[in-house]
């Protein structure tokens, strides 16, 4: 210990690229949502290659991600301030604000699949079945009067953990693509028997009562001085909270022992064993919690959009959540963000291409798993606790 | 302190198909040895690491460790008895930093809770220091200058970095038995005599390290071991110190044989 050298002491990057890049992009996202006519879309497309182009080339996104990773706390308030926001600015206007719920609600989903996917390697191909039980939880607790909505949202969780019991054992035991075949074989069964059960309102599906928070209904505009906003700034406001709360447990989850163990099963099960990390509880653990955050992400999809069917939790549906995860990178939180905003705003917003998005969607992962394998914001390497590394 | 060998293996036997890659082999190690596997290839030397390590069962035999029966335990069963050991072929993750590499090899003794992993954070944060600095003072030992770049990815250190590093990641639990299966693969001569010195210098302050060492490099083999074992199509074929075993005829019949 005697021959180390201090290291020198490294300049910390400033915190302005961040807050810069936060700022545009919340601007970008207000213009993004509020714009109406395509060639108004596909100009702001245009620009966000443009611009991202330009970052790279300049190195501005070197000084982001330096920036991000010495002052991560700081930035990722400042981001979350962005997104209320944003909100705010859309406040008054319905379909943009339920766009941007949706986002924030997927961008959920892709946290708990990148629990399962990103960080343990294992492929969950029934995601939608996952999302679904969540929401039609609460269909189902919506009769309950006396039933708190909050906690159906974690009962939502709970059921989908439930039913995920169900293919425990097939999974931790198989490994690849017999686990895979399995959550297709689920999806699959999931939504056949939704159709065929009449409790659960067959192929036409249930209707989903509000949320209600200490009183408050959710489908009650709020009015702020006189002016009538959207209802769904409830709902807006609510799925930012539940997207953060899920953000900063899975961002501990990755920087702790636990998430350490996933990349070492995923990468190398026999070596992991072989220094006693317990391969099963860990896949267990992976799927479990994964699938909890997709059930509670569903229980309010459910609420907020207020009737569901078995068509909206389709295979194509956990296809898209799988591509998420691609698509943004493997085990990257901010990728999947990214993620699920190109893949609810892209056939939103380009109506004319609504019949292709599937095209569009396998030939956009095709061309990212080309030309950057690592997905469109890739994962850093495990920072334990940014911005305050151990006495160096 | 008891007198029975740490590590006996009796009548151990593998087949692969109709390969038989172990053939009865009987042999033990006693506490604070260092042992020297050999033989030609495919003389099973990994395969009885593999059997040792829980990787394959044993088709028949048995493998007693401290006095307890471990035949077929399950790896991590091994690995909590005290058992540790590095891949002929290297196993790191490559897109992992050296530290978490390195932790690999003993986060399964920290906490295991959800709640101590994720709520209790200061509590977490003092087994992470008192971590980093364990793996951290392994890396100086064995490879000075990484040890301001713990948390660089090991996939794009050179292969002989990476070797060192899976020797931290088996030493950095404090085990009683190091498997080593060919460490200096790669290594020029002085890199190796180096590595076989920082091994015996990590050895030298814990208490009483054994090791079973295969290795193609005789030299080494000669210079560090106290007694060697030799493997010839899975059969014991010699047991004894380097200058027996060297001068064994059957021994470089093997050798003779294959070369
Ligand atoms: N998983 C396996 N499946 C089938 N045969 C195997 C397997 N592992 C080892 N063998 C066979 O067992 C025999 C012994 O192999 P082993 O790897 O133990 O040899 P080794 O002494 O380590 O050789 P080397 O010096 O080349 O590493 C070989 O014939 C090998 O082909
Ligand atoms: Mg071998």
């Amino acid at each position: 210990m005697t021959d180390i050298v201090m290291s020198p002491p490294v300049r910390r990057a400033g915190w302005i690229p961040g807050i810069a890049t936060v700022a545009a992009v919340a601007l970008y996202g207000w213009a993004i949502l509020s714009a109406e006519e395509d060639w108004q879309v596909l100009g702001l497309l245009a620009l966000a290659v443009i611009a991202t182009v330009i970052g790279m080339v300049s190195g501005f996104g070197r000084s982001v991600q330096a920036s991000w990773a010495a002052h991560e706390s700081k930035l990722n308030g400042a981001a979350l301030i962005g997104i209320v926001a944003v909100i705010a600015a859309l406040s008054t206007q319905h379909f943009p604000l339920l766009m941007l719920s949706t986002m924030l609600l997927y961008f959920t989903a892709s946290l708990g699949m990148n629990i399962q996917f990103g960080y343990t390697g294992m492929v969950n191909f029934a995601g939608a079945a996952f999302f679904g039980a969540g929401a039609y939880t609460a269909a189902v607790m919506g009769n309950v009067a006396w039933f708190p909505p909050l906690l159906t949202l974690v009962l939502g969780g709970v059921v989908s953990m439930a039913l995920s019991l169900v293919l425990v054992f097939p999974i931790v035991r198989t490994t690849g693509h017999y686990a895979a075949v399995v959550t297709i074989a689920f999806g699959v069964l999931f939504k056949t028997f939704l159709e065929v059960n009449e409790i659960l309102g067959g192929p036409q599906g249930l209707m989903v009562s509000s949320m209600r928070l200490l009183g408050w209904d959710f489908m009650d505009s709020p009015q702020i001085g006189g002016m009538k906003l959207s209802f769904y700034v409830n709902y807006a406001l609510l799925c930012t909270a539940l997207a953060a709360l899920v953000f900063i447990a899975v961002r501990r989850l990755e920087r702790s022992w636990l998430g350490l163990h996933m990349d070492a099963v995923r990468l190398d099960e026999t070596a992991a064993a072989c220094f006693g990390i317990s391969v099963k509880k860990t896949k267990i653990l992976a799927f479990l919690s994964g699938n909890m955050i997709l059930g509670i992400a569903g229980a309010l999809y459910g609420m907020m959009i207020s009737f569901i069917a078995p068509s909206s939790f389709t295979f194509s549906d956990s296809l898209l959540m799988v591509s998420m995860v691609l698509l943004g990178g493997m085990g990257s939180p901010w990728g999947g963000a990214l993620a699920a905003a190109i893949v609810i705003l892209l056939p939103e917003k380009l109506q004319f291409l609504q019949e292709y998005r599937f095209l569009l969607f396998s030939v956009l992962v095709i061309l990212v798993l080309l030309f950057r394998p690592d997905g469109l914001l890739p994962r850093q390497i495990r920072n334990y606790f940014p911005g305050a590394r151990s006495r160096q | 302190m008891t007198t029975s060998p740490l590590l006996e293996f009796t009548d151990l036997t593998k087949r692969f198909g109709g390969v038989t890659a172990l053939d009865a082999f009987s042999m033990h190690l006693d506490r604070g040895e260092i042992l020297g596997l050999i033989g030609p290839n495919g003389s099973g030397k990994t395969t009885s690491f593999n059997l040792l390590t829980g990787i394959y069962p044993a088709t028949a035999g048995t493998i007693r460790f401290d006095g307890q029966e471990i035949t077929n335990a399950s790896p991590r069963q091994v690995y909590e008895a005290g058992i540790v050991r590095t891949f002929q072929r290297s196993r790191l993750c490559l897109e992992l930093s050296i530290y978490d590499n390195i932790m690999i090899g003993d986060t399964s003794r920290l906490s295991q809770g959800l709640w101590a992993n994720l709520v209790k954070r200061n509590s977490f944060r003092a087994e992470f220091d008192a971590s980093f600095q364990k793996a951290r003072d392994l890396v100086a030992t064995f490879s000075g200058h990484l040890a301001d770049r713990m948390f660089e990815p090991v996939g794009t250190l050179p292969m002989i970095e990476r070797r060192r590093i899976e020797i931290c990641r088996a030493l950095v639990s404090a085990p009683r038995l190091l498997l080593l299966d060919e460490p200096s693969a790669g290594m020029t001569h002085d890199e190796t005599d180096q590595l076989m010195r920082d091994i015996l210098d990590v050895r030298a302050r814990g208490n009483g390290l054994s090791i079973i060492i295969v290795e193609h490099e005789m030299g080494v083999i000669e210079r560090i071991t106290d007694r060697c074992v030799v493997l010839s199509y899975g059969r014991k074929i010699a047991d004894g110190t380097y200058a027996e075993v060297a001068s064994d005829a059957e021994v470089q019949n093997a050798y003779l044989g294959v070369d």
